[in-house]
């Protein structure tokens, strides 16, 4: 037990190192900053694997889950009968997190020395970004939805102050906004769903097992679905499901390893994480709300896969294909069966643990996918597709880490993707076919845009003219060495996990995190995965057959022949002009002119008028002070007088 | 003797505050104290009357003489002073609200009159008085108004002093 | 004999008559003489008081004495000061001393 009274430091360091370098940052060398950071980010790492190990070789309990754990939780804000508690809570959920979590952010760091090098403001860089791991691991490891709320909002924060990182430049400014204000405006729902919980069940804890509280709150039958979909909601604008995911394209302004760590594999995943956490008040007391989840899944999933498709700027390609592997996820969580008398069944809520794999998984590929992206950045120094090509020739390690990467997110067995995919469209099979097969489209339809960008960037026509001008070269060791740390890890995963689940072996990753604690051996359902796998090399053969030449004569017909389409496609569907008009035209015309009005005049204008009131009573009193000794006397005459007549009087 | 007195006094009081000119102010003045010595006599007080013949229309009235002749040099040559209706009904309605209620007062309470026995106070027992450091004498007294007074003299000196000029 | 009463009318009808002038003159010289009128009611009032209902004590009588020494005093004090004004405002009207005005 001793591992787990550290696990403060987990939190403690990240907070440390950003006060540091945001306060003396500026006066250390980009060098010292930089190391600051790492450092204190390797530590973390170290305590995130040592504590992971620890809780996961432990004795498990009766039921042979493994233990909840809580080290730490004091009471921070009493308020009556509720009370705000800060703590840390060990879960195998939240372990699982903090491996991905700091694993990733150590990447990023160690990327981000080549990557930023000789950039302005590279200690402030450093300095966000160990205030955005703090958050995350403090999001993670939070005992009540409460303490969750509060580092939501503080990675909404790290996630503005990185996104904006650019700052001189206009574009950032504007998609720091967009983040910060959609992420907030979904927040109100958040909030709202956290009170009506709070008020009715008496408590904001995770540990549902009170169960007299949480059963009485289930009695008023609305409440808790209502409170729950209102916190989806919140988690909906942080993961970027439609509507709410216009701000994720444009967040990639900022530099791109905090492309890599926020926006793909950690910060996007938080509103995942809050379904995951919340899971046994949602399977348990509303079940028919998931089905929310799943379609709302479902279309965000279809909608960024054909945005996808048609998009140019490498990142924006990255970008939509996050919100589709998310959207994979909470389809996931959504399409668990409810057990029988809350006791929650592993078999049923198969979508649990593939939602939490395909989470681990994804963050691995998908950050690999990010930091390739910023090494042919940092070689071609242009994010536009059309200006890349043939550079396999230049970017070998790039190269082969990108394709193992996109390999994985396709779906070919012997690389993570796979396993994780696979579960989810079991599970999805199991809830009904019809989304069952949806979701294995989906999927298709990313192998198909994955291997377009793929061989949009390697192979093609080089871009001749840019290459003698400026031969583009391989990353700095810095940059590379992390892109194969993530690539091993993808496959090392991918093969274990194939072969587990093909031969029935356990210690894959349902052993360790599922629905209700208990371990969970991954059998593939043949059926399902010899599918996926020959739907998704078809795929990729489509796409090689497209755009593998040296001139694209298919896409360019198919261009020629869908013009209107390729368009709204790659105008995303006219999303942000249809929320530019309903917040314009609607909102602030309708509602905000008619409150600033009321603001301006009848608020300030009581405050006004009583200000000139006291103005005018000052004024009226001034000749009082005339300086004229004879007044003064008749006033004090007065003044006797009128005191003898009331001493008389009295 | 009273009614006469009474008469010349309060007579001179208006006079002397309705006036336009200051001398005649003065010499209004004047005759006010004197009236007011009138009535220390009809009380038997002969020290006190005395007192106040020389000291006050001696001494005070020179004072202010010789004031007016120093400051007032264009009242002096004819150019009165004008005084406003105004200020002239505020202070008089202020005056006699106030004087009708002290006179109700006055005319209202019943005072216990002992008559007196007719005999002047005499100048002994004054002055033992005035000496005298028993329970009901005065010597403290005496002793302080004589610091006063040069407290005044040296006060009134300093404040009236012609500034040095910067040489 | 005469009633006390009629002292201290005539006491009450001189002060306010000496209030009287002091409101409404504007000279200073002028305002001070009504400040005398004033005090000389007092005294009228302490001197009768003393004889008429207490004529075994003669505090009444000091009192008065003592009251025309102060006064004295107070005018040459006064007095000194109203040169003073003189000669900075170069007038003697109470009006040219408005440095305390708004």
């Amino acid at each position: 037990m001793e591992i787990y009274s550290y696990s403060f430091l987990i939190l403690l360091l990240p907070a440390l190192s950003f006060v540091i370098l945001a306060l003396a940052g500026m006066k250390m060398s980009h060098k010292t900053a930089g190391l600051i950071g790492t450092t204190s980010l390797g530590l973390v790492t170290l305590l995130s694997y040592c504590t992971a190990f620890a809780y996961f070789t432990a004795d498990r309990t009766a039921e042979g889950a493994f233990a909840t754990i809580v080290p730490y939780n004091f009471t921070w804000l009493p308020l009556g009968n509720l009370h705000f508690d800060m703590g840390i809570l060990l879960d195998p959920i939240s372990v699982m997190m903090l491996i991905v979590i700091s694993t990733v952010s150590l990447m990023v760091h160690i990327y981000s020395f080549g990557y930023m090098h000789g950039e302005k403001g590279f200690q402030r860089y450093y300095a966000f970004l160990s205030l955005f791991t703090m958050s995350m691991l403090g999001l993670v490891v939070a005992t009540n939805i409460f303490q969750m709320y509060t580092f939501w909002e503080l990675v909404g924060v790290s996630s503005y102050l990185l996104i904006g990182f650019y700052y001189p430049l206009k574009p950032a400014i504007a998609a720091s906004k967009k983040a910060f204000i959609v992420t907030r405006f979904a927040d109100m729902f958040f909030l709202i769903g956290i009170l009506l919980f709070g008020f009715y069940a008496g408590t904001f804890s995770f540990d549902f097992t009170v169960s007299g509280d949480v059963r009485a709150m289930a009695g008023a039958a609305f409440i808790l679905p209502t409170a729950l979909v209102l916190m989806f909601i919140g988690g909906a604008g942080k993961s970027a499901m439609f509507p709410l995911h216009i701000w994720l394209p444009d967040a990639m302004e900022g530099p791109t390893p905090v492309s890599a760590l926020i926006h793909a594999a950690t910060m996007v995943v938080a509103g995942v994480f809050q379904i995951a956490r919340m899971f046994p008040l949602w399977i348990n007391y509303a079940p028919e709300a998931l089905s929310i989840v799943v379609w709302v899944g479902v279309f965000t999933a279809f909608y960024a896969a054909a945005v996808a498709c048609a998009q140019s700027d490498i990142k924006r390609v990255l970008a939509f294909s996050t919100i589709s592997q998310i959207a994979f996820m909470m389809v996931a969580l959504g399409v668990c069966l409810p057990g029988h008398e809350s006791v929650i069944d592993a078999h049923g809520s198969l979508g649990y643990m593939a939602s939490m794999f395909h989470l681990f998984t994804h963050a691995m590929f998908k950050a690999c996918l990010f930091l390739g992206a910023g090494c042919i950045i940092h070689a071609v120094h242009s994010n536009e597709m059309a200006l890349m090509g043939g550079l396999r020739k230049y970017m070998p390690i790039t190269h082969i880490t990108f394709l193992i990467s996109c390999l994985a997110i396709a779906g070919i067995p012997f690389f993570s993707g796979f396993s994780s995919k696979d579960e989810i469209i079991s599970a999805c099979f199991q809830y009904s076919p019809v989304v069952g097969w949806i979701m294995t489209g989906i999927a298709a339809m990313t192998a198909f845009y994955m291997f377009r960008l793929y061989y949009g960037i390697f192979w093609g026509t080089e871009n001749k003219e840019a290459h003698e001008h400026h031969t583009p070269h391989e990353a700095p060791l810095t940059m590379t060495i992390p892109l194969i740390v993530l690539s091993v890890i993808t496959v090392g995963v991918g093969v274990y996990s194939t072969l587990a689940g093909f031969l029935g072996w356990g210690g894959s990753f349902g052993s360790f995190v599922t629905a209700n604690g208990q371990d969970y051996t991954i059998h593939f359902d043949t059926q399902i995965a010899v599918t996926s796998t020959i739907i998704a090399l078809i795929s990729i053969a489509v796409a090689t057959y497209i755009y593998k030449g040296e001139q694209q004569p298919v896409a360019d017909r198919l261009y020629k022949t869908f013009p209107k389409l390729h368009r709204a496609a790659y105008k995303r569907f006219y999303q942000d002009e249809i929320w530019q008009y309903v917040t314009h035209r609607i909102i602030f015309r309708c509602v905000s002119t008619p409150i600033a009005w009321f603001d301006r005049h009848v608020v300030d204008g009581t405050f006004n008028f009583m200000a000139w009131g006291a103005n005018e009573a000052g004024e009226s009193l001034r000749p009082w002070q005339s300086g004229d000794v004879r007044q003064y006397a008749v006033w004090f005459l007065t003044g006797a007088v009128a005191l003898t007549l009331v001493l008389l009087a009295l | 003797m009273f009614c006469i007195l009474a008469v010349v006094i309060i007579g001179s009081a208006l006079l002397c505050v309705t006036t336009t000119r200051i001398m005649r102010a003065a010499t209004f003045m004047l005759f006010v104290l004197f009236g007011v010595a009138g009535i220390y006599f009809l009380l038997d007080y002969t020290y006190l009357g005395a007192a106040q013949i020389s000291v006050y229309a001696g001494g005070v009235t020179m004072i202010y003489i010789f004031a007016i002749q120093l400051v007032s040099k264009r009242t002096l040559q004819g150019l009165n002073e004008k005084i406003k209706t105004g200020r002239f009904i505020r202070g008089g309605l202020a005056a006699l609200v106030a004087l009708v209620v002290v006179c109700l007062i006055i005319l209202k309470t019943s005072f216990l009159t002992i008559a007196p026995d007719n005999t002047e106070l005499s100048m002994e027992a004054v002055g033992k008085a005035l000496v005298g450091a028993g329970k009901y004498e005065y010597v403290l007294p005496f002793e302080f108004i004589s610091l006063f007074l040069l407290a005044c003299i040296i006060g009134g000196l300093v404040v009236a002093r012609k500034e040095e000029k910067q040489s | 004999m005469i009633p006390v009463e009629y002292y201290f009318v005539l006491s009450a009808l001189l002060f306010f008559i000496g209030v009287f002038g002091f409101v409404t003159r504007r000279n200073l010289i002028a305002m001070l003489i009504s400040v005398e009128l004033v005090l000389n009611a007092v005294d009228i009032n302490f001197a009768a008081v003393n004889r008429l209902l207490y004529p075994q004590g003669m505090e009444g009588m000091f009192m008065t004495l003592f009251v025309i020494g102060v006064a004295a005093a107070e005018s040459a004090v006064a007095i000194a000061i109203i040169i003073n004004v003189y000669r900075n405002f170069k007038s003697d009207s109470v009006d040219s001393i408005k440095n305390m005005k708004w």
